[in-house]
């Protein structure tokens, strides 16, 4: 029984029962289609919700998602998390180069500055900040303990944005210093011995050779921070900054149409998210180079080979498969 | 500058020189009073069991680590410090990275930079840290590629490349620096077996040129053929050196014998 299945099946290809070049019937999913089609009605009544109940009110959605005012909170917004991304990822390089020098003060310096402004929540930091001409009515430049050059009063030194930034920047300096830290300790040890082998000075060594592989595990959590950060500025509505949400809070305090009103701070939240998420994707892409052997296709590019490979698919399906390549 | 730009200092002085070297980690000591000579031009091997000393001793010479006590010189400079009158004044880190340009080091693992394409791992130093000009470091760079068999591989990114290939790299991006002596650390440690010879034909072309150099290796073979002097380190010691054929055919102690009959 076995002897002659053997010879059967180590036959010439090409006999009748050599399945070299049979066609592939591919295997059926019946439960898959099932749960989808359930998933699609799910989705078709939570559509039904959103559309169809009057209360959502989305001709006031609609009316003001690119009103002027509204336009202008946006860029407040905007500025808001650029000034605090870009501020607070500045400070926080310098904090965890501190935390990672061989020098004991500097080290406990920067360790301290993350204790304290990870223990301060954020909104009673920005109300210290706004409050600054309580404590301090001048600020001075000067010698330390000596004469001063020049001085300012300070609520017109510290105006609400500046208060604003300097709380949003000095808040994310803390997290960013954690995060960069953990991203230079991810980078091999051997990376920096052969840059000083190389009599690389060290400023040129983490810039062009630590701090560029530290942002392949930087980017994820920074991304993170960066979003947190963008909808975080929604925080300092408690100083009366015009922004995105202070300014949506005027407007339905004024008109009554609450649900509306935050629907349309929720969908430039959702679209800004968005085109953040977007930009992550191509800064990771970027710091990929030479760590991946091939960098994984943009979104573009993966529409792209789908719809070229799409036809062929259809065609295979039918075909045998030793056509298919 | 390389040796051959100071007719003023004597031949006869030894490239590298190491005196009294001793070395402790923690409760270890890791390098016990070591003192070792290398002519300019010659190779010297160093052999020995894992944790004798071997990687550390290469490592002081070119200041990654500091020695506790004992002096190091190359080409009749001292290494890491500067003389006083009766005291040594440490160098600034600044100083020592201008030193290392004379002192070219190759790792067990190569540590290219994996984010910089070969050209750009061989012109780095050269370019950005001594400051000599583009064009003339660019031809250097792709003179050397050629010499290491890599010449098509300029703009390649050092992980699309084999171990023995990525090695044949980091021995050019030592060389762009026109070292003085050149360190190998293991260079063939973490290579498959196939991928050895070809790193050694390197090392083998570039004694052939005079060029000065250390060699730790496990490479029995290797040493025999390349080397004018052997070394065999133990416990962080020199137990012996000579040329290849007194120290590996006819070693004058057990500790050397014992060693080379398990290694080959």
């Amino acid at each position: 029984m076995t002897a002659p299945a053997a010879t059967r099946a180590a036959g010439p290809r090409g006999a009748p029962d050599d399945p070299t070049d049979w066609p592939v019937r591919p295997a059926r999913h019946p439960w898959r289609w099932a749960a989808g089609a359930a998933v699609l009605v799910l989705v078709a009544m939570f559509a039904n919700m959103m559309l169809t109940n009057p209360a959502w009110k989305w001709h006031v959605v609609a009316d003001y998602l690119f009103a002027e005012t509204i336009m202008r909170a946006l860029w407040l917004t905007v500025r808001l998390t650029v000034y605090g991304t870009v501020l607070g990822f500045g400070l926080g390089v310098v904090l965890a180069l501190m935390r990672l020098s061989g020098s004991a003060l500097l080290a406990s310096v920067s360790w301290t500055y993350v204790w304290a402004f990870r223990s301060i929540p954020l909104i009673v930091q920005l109300l210290f900040w706004y409050n600054l001409a309580i404590l301090y009515d001048r600020l001075s430049f000067g010698i330390p303990f000596g004469p001063a050059f020049v001085s300012f009063p300070t609520m017109e030194l510290i105006s609400p944005m500046t208060a604003a930034v300097l709380g949003l920047a000095l808040h994310q300096a803390a997290y960013s210093a954690e995060i960069v830290r953990s991203g230079i300790l991810a980078v091999d040890q051997g990376q920096r011995e052969a840059a000083a082998a190389l009599g690389i000075p060290w400023g040129r060594q983490v810039r062009r050779i630590i701090l560029p592989q530290a942002m392949r595990t930087i980017m994820p959590t920074a991304g993170n921070e960066v979003i947190g950060l963008f909808k975080g500025t929604s925080v300092v509505y408690v100083m009366a900054l015009g922004e995105l949400f202070y300014r949506v809070q005027v407007i339905y305090n004024r008109t009554g149409d609450v649900v509306p009103m935050l629907m349309v701070a929720t969908l430039w939240y959702i679209v800004l998210t968005t085109l953040l998420s977007a930009a992550q994707f191509y800064v990771e892409r970027h710091y990929a180079k030479g760590a991946v052997r091939e960098l994984p296709p943009t979104p573009l590019q993966r529409v792209r080979s789908f719809a070229a490979g799409l036809p062929h698919a259809l065609r295979s399906a039918r075909q045998p498969r030793g056509a298919t390549r | 500058m390389t040796a051959a730009d100071t007719p003023a200092r004597s031949r006869t002085a030894p490239m590298v020189s190491v005196r009294g070297v001793y070395k402790r980690f923690g409760a270890a000591e890791v390098l016990r009073d070591v003192d070792l000579t290398v002519e300019a031009g010659h190779v010297t091997v160093v052999l020995g069991p894992s944790g004798s000393g071997k990687s550390t001793l290469l490592r002081c010479i070119n200041h990654l680590e500091r020695a506790d006590r004992g002096h190091i010189t190359v080409d009749g400079e001292l290494i890491g410090y500067r003389r006083g009158r009766g005291v040594l004044h440490e160098l600034k880190e600044k100083q020592i990275l201008r030193q290392r340009g004379a002192i070219g080091f190759v790792f067990q693992n190569f540590n290219l930079f994996p984010h910089l394409t070969v050209l750009e791992n061989i012109v780095e130093a050269p370019r950005y840290a001594f400051r000599r000009p583009a064009a003339e470091v660019e031809e250097q760079a792709r003179a050397l590629l050629e010499r290491v068999g890599l010449a098509g591989f300029a703009d390649a990114h050092p992980r699309t490349l084999s171990g023995g290939q990525q090695q044949r790299v980091a021995i050019a991006r030592a060389l762009a620096l026109r070292p003085k002596v050149l360190l190998f650390d293991e260079p063939t440690s973490a290579l498959d077996p196939e991928l050895v010879g070809e790193v050694l034909d390197v090392i083998r072309d570039l004694a052939a040129g005079g060029t000065t150099m250390i060699v730790v290796t496990h490479e029995i073979g290797f040493a025999r053929e390349v080397a004018d002097t052997v070394v065999f380190m133990d416990q962080g010691r020199i137990v012996e050196s000579g040329p290849p054929g007194r120290v590996l055919d006819h070693p004058a102690h057990e500790r050397t014998r014992a060693f080379l009959e398990k290694v080959l």
